[in-house]
């Protein structure tokens, strides 16, 4: 039995390493993608474009000033002098953020009075405008607790963040983990859900299937490649992001390859499926889209599972790349131990068991 | 040329050289052709597939640009001009340019659109096709949802909507049942005769080729011959015969007649086998027998595959002196001449019925397979044999009644049961981008070989199959005989005691066929049973036994000289094996029409 | 070349929509695939956290600490869980039962009363940085009312010194739906345009049929301008769809003049055929071609389109790839017109480049179209 598995997985492999445009496919874009998508994907705001019209000639709005243009975060674009010069500025976007001092500001912090600025935010990305937002509260937190100190006045209650597993909260952390897991399922569908149809469309599964090979046999023989392939694929990556984008890798590895382990066997039990179904190579094509689509999209690789309403939430359990998410993900970042991703791992080997068992069924079924 | 017989040209081509450029390799389509096609004639293109054929056609509408030389249609050379012929001809590709989820009105409203057809001539010129390729009464049916030979008649019909002066058919014929094939030739000289039309157009039948004007025959893109069918069969007068031997096996017969030093080419034809002798040496028929007891000879008329084969093997034989014999592909010693003994059934077939939703694709099949036979399912496309082979297969379940093959039913039996099998399906499926050498691993680790027995099975097909020079080679770009040398040898690879062979011979070269079917044989004598498909008509005479089948049915059972002398009729005394199938489907028609 | 004959052109498209309606996968394409990922999408993707697990460890109740846990479990924003011991909440956080802990310490009311003040321990699980930053500004948030409101009923001046007025514009409420919803919008249609003209031309290649087109007097412009028209119109209808659903379903404001944004839409769906055509035209082979248009269109729309992602704060050279992505273009446009309204300064450059698209890409089929079979 194993030489027949043996012999089919060379075929495999043969067959698909043999055709220079798959193997370019399976081998190109993940890594090129990672290099792109690993400096793309992050939600951290670098140079935000911003202008300041200033209506105090006071010291303490120029100290403002300077904290904003000494933020690394920050770079000034503009500096209207009235009113009306503000929302252009603001519509055409070239500047995410406006910051408007009025007249009274220094007169009013030197009499004790509250100084008030005006923070004008273009909306139109809500979730940019949010972390800008949090931005500018964290500088004024910090020009409060300094004029606080340099005036006496009393602190009643001052908060202390520490972030755990990203002191410095870089959302690309968060992000390559996630795109290490993106790809592979990318990957290992394509090769898998246009094996079965590729062969019945050129003829050979039926040849396939007069010889004394077992539909699990079959199966086997035609998800190791796809097994192996990841394995590979799934190293390169995490190489490329502990050494390249110096993501932290804190975790035991056998946890993570054992969490890879029931990916692919989860991914792979998907695109098996879709491929016997598959008739032809197209409905595949389209079977592999349909499922990669939501289940990127519903993974939490972007935006968090939480922030779904509920029975959305539900829908997303049967998502394998949900689970291998938050294995990646507490591996590299957390050093999450084996026993406390238990839950994560018997659902992925749920799905891949369900999935290949159903393959397996409609290989002798779905023959005409 | 005279100036008057220059208009009478419609295509000509002056040294035409075409190359394709795959990859690192280069194909030769067609090297230094030239040929003129008369107006108000059949002209027919003859040919194996990848002779050239297609390219021609293609080259002659524009649709391609030639490598070297001169084309002209109508007077206007088509390289510069290709707009301009393209309007004033018609071309019917290989798969008819239909639109399949369009109706047969559709189809024709988009090519009288295309071709500018005026809306007021329409009616009357639609009308008209309707009525000459009969189908009138389907306009509002889906193209798809046509059979092969009416979608050959509205592809035809649709290049017709505008009269174009040269028609070129491309392999019109091909997957469509012998009545179609005989409609399709009416249509065509009709219009020949009322519209003055040129037709060119091109065939792998050869039997076909005997009905044109003029044939040009193209072997590997050069012109082997040409000219009216007699002309050519002529050189062959005297040279054919046709022998029996009552009491041998015909596959013996034809075996030790092939091999007697006068004889060019010998082959199976029902209870006799046809002969083709050398040219030169004027023997004596007797001679040609080789002094095999018993047997008797009588000249017969040339055919054109006579004249085909025989240019080949003269072409291909100078340097070899003689034709080589392909080996037998076992390692036993073939059982002594005479029928194999017959062990009762092998494969067994009763009521046996296939259903797709409402259609029926096999009705109440019911056939027996002797060990040792070769057993031919003869039919056009969509007759319901590769259903019928993929139930024995255990590849589809049967809707209602019993198969049995080595008294298994494949579709429940063990794994180990499918090892007594070899199975060779319609397209010769290989692993595409595989070696010679990869496939055959593949295939013979499937049958569970390894080590030194694996070794030798491997070296022993590349051997009896004569793949050894092309063993690196990726199998898709082996040509398409090597292609079928190979997939046997696959199906092959474990010994099996069935072989089941889907098709094996379509668009394969006459020399090619003969030489899988001398293996056939060769297998047959050794005990092996083999089920064979075909729509070749001349094949269905080396079978021991056939099935005829059509729309589901079996129209007939028994050996080839049976089911002749079944239909023999006033009008055919001597029928072949196309008219004997033409008899049979138009009794069922008017059985079916009587109830 | 003979000249346009509309007789032919009409003939073609009369075709094509036939074959539309006859095959049933592009009505799904065109229709149920936009709806499905609206509806998928459009709830799926959220960055507005709510009820974020907190944990809140006060190790010695009072008073004070009672009124500033008041502030958690009043807020919609927070789901708070009240603890004693600090170990406890912190297997909880690496457990990722909360997203958070807040910690006061046993001396809490007595060091509100000392100058240097009370420190409130924020400890964030930083791995999904963005939800943290998101909760440390709700957290600051409840700090920042809960000094307020101390400061009102002592009857003292406001503890903060400089207080930000923050004018949110185009969003005010900061609803991430209004603007995924129009990126989304963009997104599906560069799937949708894509994937229905990717398979068209490969299709008539493989089924023979291109052939015999070729061999009429049609010209390829026609060819080309038959397969356009058709998909043209029912991308139109799909993104009326969308736009619809986005209106009406997810309650998203269009600011800007519709006929604006079809024009947008429509020179759009011109680049998106365009790029579906091309690769069409290159591929002559389905399998291929939808491989390619996959590929080139799902992910970099989602991830580089500015979509999700601030194409501002990318490295540079990224910043030069998105230049190159038709999407990014369309994103921009859109979420302009629909929150913002029609801002000249954006809408213009946009258009512009996405007529440069459309004519490239439209340009390139027409020229590697040829009426031969090479």
């Amino acid at each position: 039995m194993w030489r027949r598995i043996n012999a089919l997985m060379i075929k495999e492999f043969l067959a698909l390493l043999k055709d220079k445009r798959s193997r370019v496919v399976v081998i190109v874009p993940p890594l090129v993608q990672l290099l792109i998508f690993g400096y793309a994907a992050t939600f951290d705001l670098n140079r935000i474009p911003f202008a300041v019209y200033n209506e105090d000639p006071g010291l303490a709005s120029r100290e403002l000033v300077a904290r904003f243009a000494g933020a690394p975060n920050f770079h000034q674009v503009a500096t209207p002098s009235s009113d009306a010069e503000i929302a252009p500025l603001v519509d055409s976007q070239r500047a995410l953020m406006v910051l408007h001092i009025g007249p009274e500001f220094s007169r009013d912090l030197a009499a004790g009075r509250p100084g008030a600025v005006q923070v004008i935010v273009d909306g139109r990305n809500s979730n940019t405008a949010a972390i800008l937002l949090g931005y500018v509260t964290t500088i004024a937190d910090g020009f409060n607790a300094d004029w606080m100190r340099q005036t006496g006045g009393a602190v009643t209650a001052r908060l202390e963040v520490r972030a755990w597993f990203n002191p410095n909260l870089e959302s690309r952390w968060f992000l390559v983990p996630g795109i290490v897991g993106l790809l592979t399922l990318l990957v290992t569908t394509l090769v898998t859900s246009l094996s079965v149809a590729r062969e019945r469309e050129q003829g050979t599964f039926d040849q396939l299937l007069v010889t004394p090979f077992r539909p699990v046999e079959i199966l086997i023989g035609k998800a190791l490649p796809g097994f192996i392939i990841g394995f590979g694929e799934l190293t390169a990556i995490v190489i490329i992001a502990t050494l390249w984008f110096q993501v932290p890798l804190r975790g035991e590895l056998s946890t993570l390859y054992a969490g890879l382990f029931l990916f692919l066997f989860s991914s792979l039990g998907v695109g098996l499926m879709i491929s016997s179904l598959a008739v032809t190579q197209q409905q595949g094509l389209l079977g592999a889209f349909l499922f990669m689509v939501p289940s990127v999209m519903l993974s939490g690789f972007a935006t968090p599972i939480a922030n779904m309403p509920l029975w959305m939430q539900h829908v997303t359990l049967i998502n394998p790349l949900r689970y291998f998410l938050v294995i990646i993900r507490g591996v590299f970042l957390q050093g999450t131990p084996f026993h406390m991703l238990a839950s994560q791992f018997w659902p992925m080997a749920a799905i891949g068991l369900v999935n290949l068992t159903i393959a397996g069924f409609l290989f002798r079924r779905r023959l005409y | 040329m005279s100036p008057d017989a220059a208009a009478q040209v419609v295509l000509e081509l002056r040294d035409v050289r075409k190359q394709f450029v795959a990859g690192a390799r280069t194909l030769t389509a067609l090297r230094s052709v030239s040929l003129s096609v008369r107006r108000g004639c059949v002209t027919g293109l003859i040919g194996p597939d990848g002779a050239g054929k297609t390219s021609l056609m293609r080259l002659a509408v524009g649709l391609l640009e030639p490598d070297k030389g001169q084309i002209t249609v109508l007077g206007r050379d088509v390289t510069r001009e290709a707009q301009a012929v393209q309007a004033s001809v018609g071309y019917m590709p290989q798969r008819f340019g239909l639109y399949e989820d369009l109706s047969v009105q559709e189809n024709l409203d988009l090519y009288a659109d295309l071709q500018g057809v005026p809306p007021s001539s329409r009616a009357s010129r639609n009308g008209q096709l309707m009525h000459m390729t009969g189908l009138a009464r389907f306009t509002g049916r889906l193209a798809g949802r046509l059979s092969g030979g009416m979608k050959q008649k509205l592809g035809l019909a649709c290049t017709l909507v505008r009269a174009p002066e040269l028609l070129l058919l491309d392999e019109p014929t091909v997957g469509v049942d012998p009545v179609s094939r005989r409609e399709l030739w009416q249509i065509v000289y009709r219009l020949v005769r009322e519209e003055r039309m040129t037709v060119l157009l091109s065939t792998a039948y050869l039997d076909e080729a005997e009905r044109c004007d003029e044939i040009v025959l193209l072997h590997e893109g050069e012109i082997l011959g040409q000219g009216r069918p007699a002309e050519l069969r002529e050189p062959l007068r005297g040279r054919t015969f046709s022998a029996s031997s009552p009491g041998r096996s015909n596959r013996a017969f034809q075996k030790a007649l092939a091999a007697v030093p006068g004889v060019l080419d010998a082959v199976i034809q029902a209870d006799r086998v046809r002969i083709v002798a050398r040219s030169g040496a004027q023997l004596a028929p007797d001679r040609l027998l080789g002094g095999i007891e018993g047997a008797t000879i009588e000249a017969v008329e040339p055919r054109l595959e006579d004249a085909f084969v025989a240019m080949l093997r003269e072409r291909a034989g100078a340097g070899e002196g003689r034709e080589r014999a392909p080996p037998s592909p076992g390692g036993a010693s073939p059982r002594d001449a005479g029928p194999a003994p017959r062990r009762g059934p092998v494969i067994e077939v009763r009521n046996v019925s296939r259903q797709f939703g409402q259609f029926y694709a096999v009705r109440n099949a019911t056939f027996d397979v002797a060990a040792g036979e070769v057993f031919g399912l003869l039919g056009p496309n969509g007759a319901g044999k590769s259903t019928t082979f993929r139930m024995l297969c255990g590849l589809l379940p049967a809707s209602a009644g019993v198969l049995r093959v080595a008294a298994l039913d494949l579709r429940h039996a063990a794994a180990a049961a499918r090892a007594r099998i070899g199975y060779m399906s319609q397209k010769f499926s290989l692993y595409g981008n595989l070696s010679v050498r990869e496939n055959l691993r593949f295939f013979s680790s499937a049958y569970n070989m390894s080590g030194a027995r694996q070794g030798e099975r491997i070296e022993w097909a590349m051997e009896q199959f004569e793949l050894a020079a092309m063993a690196e080679m990726a199998s898709q770009d082996l040509s398409l005989g090597h292609k079928q040398r190979l997939a046997m040898a696959c199906a092959l690879m474990h010994e099996p005691e069935i072989l089941f062979l889907d098709e094996p011979t379509s668009g394969v070269d006459p020399m090619a066929r003969r030489e899988f079917w001398s293996r056939i044989n060769a297998l047959a004598e050794r005990g092996v049973t083999i089920l064979v498909t075909t729509h070749f008509m001349e094949e269905a005479e080396y079978c021991d036994r056939l099935a005829i089948m059509a729309d589901g049915e079996v129209l007939a059972i028994g050996s080839p000289a049976e089911i002749k002398r079944g239909q023999r009729s006033e009008g055919h005394p001597d029928p072949t094996m196309e008219d004997a199938f033409i008899a049979l489907i138009e009794n069922r028609a008017r059985g079916a029409a009587a109830t | 070349m003979s000249a346009l004959s509309r007789m032919r052109l009409r003939g073609l498209v009369r075709k094509e929509f036939y074959q539309i309606l006859r095959d049933p996968s592009s009505i799904a394409i065109a229709f149920l695939l936009p709806v499905f990922l609206l509806l998928i999408f459009g709830y799926g993707i959220s960055l507005d956290a709510e009820h974020v697990p907190v944990a809140v460890v006060v190790e010695q109740p009072d008073v004070e600490t009672a009124s500033l846990a008041a502030r958690f479990s009043g807020s919609s924003y927070f789901a708070p869980v009240f603890l004693s011991d600090l170990g406890e909440a912190e297997n909880a956080l690496r457990e990722r039962r909360v997203n958070a802990i807040v910690h006061l310490q046993q001396d809490f009311s007595r060091r509100l009363r000392r100058t240097d003040g009370a420190p409130i321990q924020l400890i964030v699980n930083g791995t999904d940085a963005n939800t943290a930053r998101l909760v440390i500004g709700y957290v600051q948030g409840a700090w920042q009312t809960w000094l307020e409101q101390r400061a009102a009923e002592s009857g003292v001046t406001p503890g903060t010194p400089l207080r930000i007025d923050q004018r949110v514009w185009f969003n005010s409420e900061l609803r991430s739906r209004n603007y995924l919803v129009p990126g989304l919008i963009a997104i599906i249609m560069t799937l949708i345009g894509a994937l229905l003209t990717a398979l068209v031309m490969a299709r008539e290649w493989e089924r023979g049929t291109m052939e015999a087109l070729m061999v009429t007097p049609v010209t390829m412009g026609e060819v080309l301008l038959g397969k356009l028209v058709p998909y043209f119109l029912l991308g139109l209808g799909s993104m009326a769809l969308s736009v619809a659903m986005g209106l009406w379903l997810f309650k998203v404001p269009l600011l800007g003049s519709p006929w604006l944004l079809f024009g947008v839409s429509a020179l759009y769906l011109l680049a998106a055929l365009g790029m579906g055509l091309l690769i069409s035209t290159v591929a002559k082979n389905q399998f291929v071609a939808g491989m390619v248009a996959i590929i080139t269109t799902f992910l970099p729309a989602f991830l580089l389109s500015g979509f999700i992602f601030d194409i501002g704060s990318m490295p540079t050279v990224v910043q030069v790839i998105t230049r190159f992505l038709p999407a990014r273009y369309f994103v921009a446009s859109l979420q302009t017109l629909f929150l913002a309204g029609n801002v000249w300064s954006v809408i213009l450059p946009n258009i512009a480049a996405l007529t440069v698209f459309a004519l490239l890409f439209l340009g390139t089929s027409r020229c590697l179209m040829h009426k031969r079979l090479e």
